[in-house]
């Protein structure tokens, strides 16, 4: 959504045409429904409208008028396939990571052992903020909660044993994603995997950084400007490699709604259309790959109204607003996590139930990957046994409740449908209202999309203060007496073994061989064009560290400090 | 301005509120702020990943009653500790240190005894917090004069 591509006809933005006639779609209370509501609902109790949605009850005025559409068909709110888990179920993939490589090689493997279908990383605190484990600032942190990457060998280490010309990994990494990125491509290469075979998902979603996660080194321009040369990269040689994770996961973590969650994301995502297509791509080129991540939190409807309206908005405004005519591009892939935040502290064996509800409506709502938390997530990283459950209840959902014999089986429910517009209508109208602010990186920079942010979770607080919202185990039905349940430690084993290893990687590696590559790094940076990518893969395999390649950004691009909410 | 003593033990409780370690998930310290600041109190947040160094140099110079810290990310056991250690070095420990965030209840001892207390976690009532605060800022001030 910038300023370039904004399509105006008279004056009026794609946005406000596209809001001003959903609106008008927007269906008043029929006199069957209001005759019913005086006539036989009133002298009932339990007659009061719940939530402020207004009804309790929908009717057939809202089936499926205006989309009547088939899965696998534009624009795709019932399925991006036509026979959808049918003919292939959704792919487990659990978000692992913790300690040494070596520790989390071992539970990648054990995980592959136990039925998972994907590879899915997490990186510890230090390597998503580009700080090397030798340095005093990382001190206490290594392997805390995630793995601990400081340099190539750590993903020699990572990935030993495990095919990576033959297994999908994911990797959530954001800031330093180029250099990740670069380190996977390395390693792979070493070991004979052509770069061309690799299949995963780079997190690599700088604007959900800025607006949730907070994790950047550099003012936005600079990431985006790595996050462009990435996507020129696989376009060009990687036809398996998503090379963004657009994701509403962290916003809806920070405290978002589910419709903030929904906008935010799609805006986010559309911007990075326009930087595919200001770099002089076609949308049909890159626009396929561009993958999607999603939070299943509790609220049932809402969660699978949200997959469902997520994909009809992007198949809409891709069509429409940018001329996409491959149906890849209109297709919003997508991988769903259960909410971290919905787990509690408190009675934890509870949250098996609640990470079995919340991955069913991701099935429900269409995902085309899962990852379910394990119920100890509350407390710590999750031990194996409490990850083994995680997995078994995806193999539960899959395997014995049946709800993958049918595709999109609540499809024409009058309330989802009801909502799935309704939820698509709030989304227009923030897009509508970023547009006005100059799109979503003036929108982060005014601090606007943060305070939104801020305000959803201050109120959603107010209301467990208040009772008005349970959390069972929290605020209602709680327990004097609990047991603590075991669970994993990190030792600072971990922190020493890293520590070790760099040191020997230091010792051994050709010091001219690093700065020259370092120094060639920085000229490319310094030019406006350069893609960055060969310049990043020169400095990883002459094994300079995550820290020093972030250094080199740093002194060219500077720092970022976000703006003030409070 | 006449004498500060008297102005200084009625003016509102004055806290600051940091993540100081690698740990950007601010979630959480974003509502304690604005539960503070309803509560009547002055609260000073540096943004995120203050060093402990800065955090302790901003608590003196800004003059707050009770340091209130927080981490999710595992580190409190080495981070916490580096605080009261700054604090002693730099011959504040009369300002209160509150602690909060994903502690295991068996590192709570040890914390106590380092002299952070409360260490809440997730689901605590908002009125624990702040009643907590204002009972740690009483006995600072107590001591300071």
């Amino acid at each position: 959504m910038m300023e370039k591509h904004k399509s105006k006809s008279n004056g009026v933005s794609f946005w406000a045409k596209k809001l001003k006639l959903i609106q008008s779609d927007t269906k008043h209370e029929s006199k069957r429904y209001l005759g019913w509501e005086n006539k036989i609902l009133e002298p009932w109790e339990g007659s009061k409208h719940v939530d402020g949605r207004g009804r309790i009850v929908y009717t057939s005025e809202y089936a499926l008028e205006k989309d009547d559409s088939m899965p696998g068909v534009y624009p795709f709110t019932r399925g991006i396939y036509p026979n959808m888990y049918v003919g292939k179920p959704w792919t487990m993939r659990m978000f692992s990571g913790f300690g040494t490589p070596e520790d989390t090689n071992a539970r990648l493997k054990y995980l592959l052992k136990h039925g998972e279908t994907g590879l899915s990383i997490a990186f510890d605190e230090p390597t998503l903020y580009g700080i090397d484990c030798d340095n005093a600032r990382a001190d206490g942190e290594i392997g805390k909660c995630g793995v601990n990457v400081s340099s190539l060998k750590d993903m020699e280490v990572l990935f030993d044993g495990i095919p990576l010309g033959s297994v999908s990994t994911s990797m959530t990494i954001n800031a330093p994603a180029i250099i990740l990125f670069a380190m996977y491509i390395v390693a792979a290469q070493k070991r004979g995997v052509k770069s061309s075979s690799l299949a995963g998902t780079l997190q690599a979603d700088i604007l959900k950084e800025y607006i949730a996660q907070k994790e950047w080194f550099y003012p936005p321009e600079a990431h985006l400007r790595m996050i462009k040369d990435m996507m020129l990269y696989s376009v060009k040689k990687m036809p398996k490699w998503n090379f963004i994770s657009v994701s509403g996961y962290h916003i809806r973590e920070a405290g978002s709604t589910a419709v903030q969650e929904l906008a935010f994301t799609l805006a986010d995502g559309f911007h990075y259309v326009e930087m595919g297509l200001s770099a002089g791509l076609k949308v049909d080129e890159f626009a396929p790959r561009i993958s999607f991540f999603f939070d299943s939190s509790m609220e049932m409807f809402e969660e699978i109204a949200k997959f469902r309206a997520a994909r009809r908005i992007w198949a809409t405004v891709l069509k429409e607003k940018y001329g996409a005519l491959n149906p890849k591009s209109l297709k919003l892939r997508f991988h769903a996590q259960t909410s971290g935040y919905t787990l509690t502290w408190q009675q934890p064996l509870n949250n098996i139930s609640r990470t079995a509800l919340e991955a069913l409506y991701a099935v429900l709502g269409g995902a085309q990957s899962i990852h379910t938390n394990s119920y100890d997530e509350a407390l710590a990283l999750p031990t194996e046994d409490a990850a083994k459950v995680a997995l078994r209840t995806q193999q539960v959902i899959a395997e014995e409740t049946r709800v993958n014999d049918i595709v999109d089986p609540l499809g024409g429910s009058y309330y989802l449908e009801a909502l799935t517009d309704k939820m698509e209508r709030d989304a227009y109208e923030y897009f509508h209202k970023i547009d006005e602010m100059g799109g979503v990186l003036e929108a982060i920079k005014k601090g606007y999309l943060q305070d939104q942010i801020a305000n959803a979770s201050y109120e959603r607080q107010m209301r467990l203060e208040r009772g008005e919202d349970v959390m069972v185990g929290v605020n209602k039905y709680r327990d004097e007496k609990e047991r603590p349940i075991n669970t994993l430690k990190i030792s600072m084993a971990a922190q020493r073994t890293q520590r070790r290893r760099l040191a020997q990687v230091k010792k051994t590696r050709n010091v001219a061989k690093v700065r020259a590559s370092l120094k060639r790094l920085r000229k490319a940076m310094e030019s406006k064009n350069e893609n960055l990518m060969p310049y990043v893969m020169d400095a990883v395999s002459a094994y300079a560290t995550i820290g020093e390649i972030v250094k080199v950004g740093r002194d060219v691009y500077g720092e970022w400090k976000e703006p003030k909410i409070i | 301005m006449a004498s500060g003593r008297n102005q200084k033990s009625s003016r509102p409780i004055r806290v600051l509120l940091a993540k100081p370690a690698i740990d950007g998930h601010d979630r959480g310290v974003y509502v304690l702020a604005r539960a503070f600041r309803d509560a009547g109190m002055e609260v000073i947040y540096p943004g995120l990943l203050p060093t402990p160094e800065e955090m302790v140099r901003i608590a003196i110079d800004e003059d707050v009653d009770v340091i209130a810290i927080s981490l999710l990310n595992g580190s409190h056991m080495t981070i916490f500790k580096k605080v009261m250690e700054l604090l002693k070095k730099n011959h504040a420990e009369g300002i209160a240190v509150v602690g909060g965030g994903i502690i295991p209840a068996g590192d709570k001892p040890m914390l106590e005894k380092m002299g952070v207390s409360g260490n809440y976690g997730p689901g605590t009532p908002m009125s624990d917090i702040i009643d907590h605060i204002k009972k740690r800022a009483r006995e600072s001030r107590s001591k300071k004069w």
